[in-house]
């Protein structure tokens, strides 16, 4: 049985954070991020107590340390961007263990790295603590468009189906001995590309005809259940404001 | 690359954010003629295809494999409307499930591989097809072409929004030379795979492809012989109207000229540099025009130099559509009178 | 006496591409009866059935002729809402029909886009999953559930609309025995008229007591199932045949129920 695209993503626990409706949480955490986005990189206090709200905030959802750090990982490409700047990077030069670097390019990668790290982590919170229907519910309450909201919708919905079949046509094809590699293989990679999109535009074809069946004129009907209280939005609020706040003074005291 | 949060700045990352949200808005509507008819579940069922496909390994040869971004491919499957809309949905979900490219950069991400891979994508592939004969075979050179060109633009417009609010000072045109270098590179892999899954689809169920929806097949005739003969239609496609594309094309064009003009560099150019160097540059003369108001790049008048500079590139790309326009014009008029006079060409047998 | 509940006369079609599919249908199903629809590969059925709720047919502004009744009204365009909400067709595939998040956000698209909302709405929802003993599913994703359940959902998200007629194709392909039983004896007890696409001759027998029998577009045999079955000359005529060793006339059908 394959699973759906929050699958694995979701974990399935109950605390605080879960119980937030997913508006506050995507409100709160952007804002977050906004506020590390705007502190100087050379304040490094600021970043320890954000360092600290975010695994506060982790503990609080009760997610477990190896999945928040296995998730991690899709940090990699922008940390290797990262270590390379203080070697490409110009400006007046430092010696850090007898290696020449630019000094604005070890800063710089610090920022990258530091500001990187704590975005990737609060996604990581968002994503771990809603599911992915409540995800879609939160952004509906944000007045994203519904239309928009249902391609998001049907996306989450079929994206283990067409992987699913990928996958099918990818065990038949090295079934017949296919073991990848060489140019003259390309054409079966992307003859079983070619057909999937095929199947999944059939598929959407027979979607929408099973809508049609069901009485759809063009409106998709509103899935949100309720609206969050203000109590909900009160502790949303909380933790943009201690991020301000940690931003503010960053800025006028400095590092 | 997904964009981490820090790349850019915050206001940079919130003009992004707002470019994205206009981009997606105006999508939704364009394509809602599509999406409607065929509802959202055709654009839902795409983006999940395109996710899924994101992660195949292609191999493009010598060993190595590479992976589609799939901006170009998108368009040219379901045009660029729709296109955008399932790769501004692709880059959500893998932000806001996966982690994978910033919250706060969700803007930027958007920008870059959904409107301007799709948009850029588009306008090659279509134009393309314009001027190459209305066969279906012409499709799948004309995207891998739009593929190609689609992925260095974006690089680009990535040094420039880098430029405007990148979070570490480093040389920008440095910059732009290794992103544009090395997404060359991959802009061929794109290429590759590209035009490789198209002309699976084109084989199979070419009425499914946006690009392709007015192409007719190569007809293949066998006589009583059983000799094949291979006729191509050479009516011309109805023309369409073209002030929809053309308007995106000026409008990228005014950006261009307008905003991204303001990083160009100061120092002198390659030419200048050398004569000054050996000692030639003494002998240019002053141009003609050299008292016009728009002379070296910039509008007389107008004190501030990047205003002045950003002015005087919008100007000239408006002057030279003007120009190229008019042109055009004139020679379709010369064209149609000539053909007037042709004598009907005779039919084949 | 009471309208039928479906009335096609001279119904014929034709695909944009110039295939014909249907080439004269007419029959009447009475409101209550449960009936199998049998034939070959590429008789027609679904596309027969597709007209029932107004997908194709001119009404959809395809290209065709005759007539379509549903419970005595003729399809018009401006009811089409109210044909859909009469006629159930659940499609071959569950995947197809469950595209919303959860189960009860599927059962509750037909309704909710028939206008109704709230407690209502929750009711509703409730009912349709009971009929089809999925209760205790209503927060689960489908892609977590099992084919078999996954059909009942499909047959539950039409339900929910309290149509007069429902209308499967294939219901019991891909199966298991004991999902296939769970299946039959949800739809014996539906208070519904019934019409059935289906191989599965002997899951025709078990519920339908009148079969029509379609090939090349073409209505070719009208009555009782237990006899159509047992004509060896007809089953072979248009390619269908009896499972090893299943004799119709051997085992007790729906009139035993």
């Amino acid at each position: 049985m394959t699973g759906g695209a929050g699958d694995g993503l979701y974990v399935a626990v109950d605390s605080p954070v879960h119980r937030l409706p997913a508006q506050v949480k995507l409100v709160a955490l952007v804002g977050f991020v906004i506020c590390v986005v705007s502190t100087p990189a050379h304040a490094f206090w600021a970043f320890g107590v954000y360092a600290g709200i975010v695994v506060a905030l982790v503990m609080t959802a009760k997610l477990p340390a190896a999945t928040v750090l296995r998730r991690m990982t899709v940090e990699t490409p922008f940390v290797v961007f990262a270590l390379l700047l203080p070697f490409v990077a110009a400006g007046p030069q430092v010696d850090v263990l007898g290696v020449s670097l630019s000094e604005s390019g070890v800063l710089g990668a610090w920022n990258v790295l530091v500001k990187g790290t704590l975005g990737v982590v609060a996604a990581i919170v968002l994503s771990a603590s809603t599911s992915p229907r409540d995800l879609l519910t939160g952004l509906e309450r944000l007045r994203l468009p519904r239309t928009l909201v249902a391609i998001l919708s049907f996306m989450i919905r079929y994206v283990s189906v067409v992987s699913g079949d990928l996958q099918r046509m990818r065990v038949a094809r090295e079934s017949r001995g296919y073991d990848g590699g060489s140019l003259g293989h390309l054409r079966a990679v992307a003859a079983g590309a070619g057909a999937l999109f095929v199947r999944s535009y059939e598929r959407g074809e027979r979607v929408h005809l099973a809508m049609l069946a069901r009485g759809y004129t063009g409106m998709m009907p509103s899935m949100a259940r309720r609206q969050a209280t203000a109590a909900e939005w009160r502790r949303g609020a909380g933790l943009v404001v201690v991020a301000l706040l940690v931003a503010v003074a960053a800025r006028v005291v400095g590092g | 690359m997904h964009v981490p949060d820090g790349f850019l700045n915050a206001p940079t990352s919130l003009a992004t954010g707002a470019i994205a949200a206009g981009v997606v808005g105006i999508s939704l509507q364009r394509a809602s003629r599509e999406v409607r008819e065929s509802g959202p579940a055709l654009a839902g069922l795409t983006a999940a295809f395109v996710f899924a496909v994101q992660m195949v390994n292609f191999p493009v040869g010598a060993g190595t494999s590479g992976h589609l971004l799939g901006g170009a491919l998108a368009a040219a499957l379901v045009g660029p409307w729709t296109g955008l809309l399932v790769m501004s949905v692709v880059l959500l979900v893998q932000g806001l499930l996966f982690a994978d490219g910033g919250l706060t950069a969700l803007g930027t991400n958007i920008t870059l591989m959904g409107a301007v891979t799709v948009l850029v994508g588009f306008l090659v592939t279509r134009g393309l097809l314009r001027a190459m004969p209305k066969r279906l075979g012409s499709v799948v050179p004309a995207a891998a072409v739009g593929a190609l060109v689609s992925v260095p633009i974006a690089a680009l417009a990535f040094t420039g929004l880098y430029a405007a609010g990148g979070a570490v000072d480093l040389s920008i045109g440095r910059l732009a030379a290794a992103m544009v270098g090395w997404h060359v590179l991959i802009g061929i892999g794109e290429a590759v795979i590209t035009a490789a899954v198209l002309s699976a689809v084109v084989a199979t169920r070419p009425d499914l492809v946006y690009v392709a929806r007015h192409l007719q097949a190569d007809l293949v005739l066998v006589d009583d012989q059983g000799r094949t003969t291979t006729v191509s239609p050479d009516r011309p496609v109805a023309a369409k109207p073209a002030g929809r594309s053309l308007g995106a094309g000026v409008a990228i064009t005014l950006l261009i000229a307008g905003v991204v003009s303001l990083f160009a560099s100061a120092n002198p150019d390659g030419l200048e540099f050398v004569g000054a160097k050996l000692g030639f540059g003494e002998a240019a003369k002053e141009s003609a025009v050299a008292g016009s108001p728009l002379a070296d790049y910039g509008v007389s008048g107008i004190g501030n130099g990047h205003v002045s500079g950003a002015l005087a590139g919008i100007i000239g790309v408006l002057v030279t559509i003007g120009v190229g326009l008019l042109v055009a014009k004139l020679a379709s008029l010369r064209r149609r009178a000539e053909s007037a006079s042709e004598p009907e060409p005779a039919s084949r047998a | 006496m009471s309208k039928p509940a479906i009335e096609i006369e001279r119904l014929a079609f034709a695909y944009p591409d110039g295939r014909q599919a249907l080439f004269g249908v007419s029959f009447r199903i009475e409101r209550g009866e449960r009936v199998a629809l049998l034939g070959p590969n590429g008789a027609g059925k679904t596309t027969l059935v597709l007209h029932l709720n107004g997908i194709l047919g001119s009404v959809a502004g395809g290209a065709g002729t005759g007539r379509v009744r549903i419970s005595g009204s003729d399809l018009h365009r401006e009811h089409l809402a109210e044909v859909r909400r009469k006629v159930g067709l659940v499609f071959q595939d569950p995947d197809d029909q469950l595209f919303m998040p959860t189960v009860r956000d599927d059962v509750a698209f037909g309704p909710a886009n028939l206008g109704l909302s709230g407690a209502e709405l929750d009711e509703r929802v409730h009912e349709a999953l009971v009929a089809v003993g999925m209760q205790d599913h209503a927060d689960i994703e489908p892609h977590h559930l099992s084919f078999g359940q996954r059909r009942r959902v499909a047959v539950a998200t039409v339900l929910a609309m309290r149509p007069d007629v429902l209308v499967l194709d294939e219901p019991s392909s891909n199966l298991d025995p004991a999902s296939r039983r769970e299946l039959a004896d949800i739809l014996t007890g539906l208070d519904v008229t019934l019409l059935m696409i289906t191989h599965d001759l002997p899951y025709a027998l078990q519920l339908c007591e009148r079969s029509l029998l379609m090939d090349g577009g073409r209505i070719v045999a009208d009555g009782n199932t237990r006899d159509l079955l047992a004509d060896a000359d007809l089953m072979s005529a248009h390619r269908l045949e009896l499972p090893y060793a299943f004799n119709p006339l051997s085992v007790p059908g729906p009139e035993h129920a």
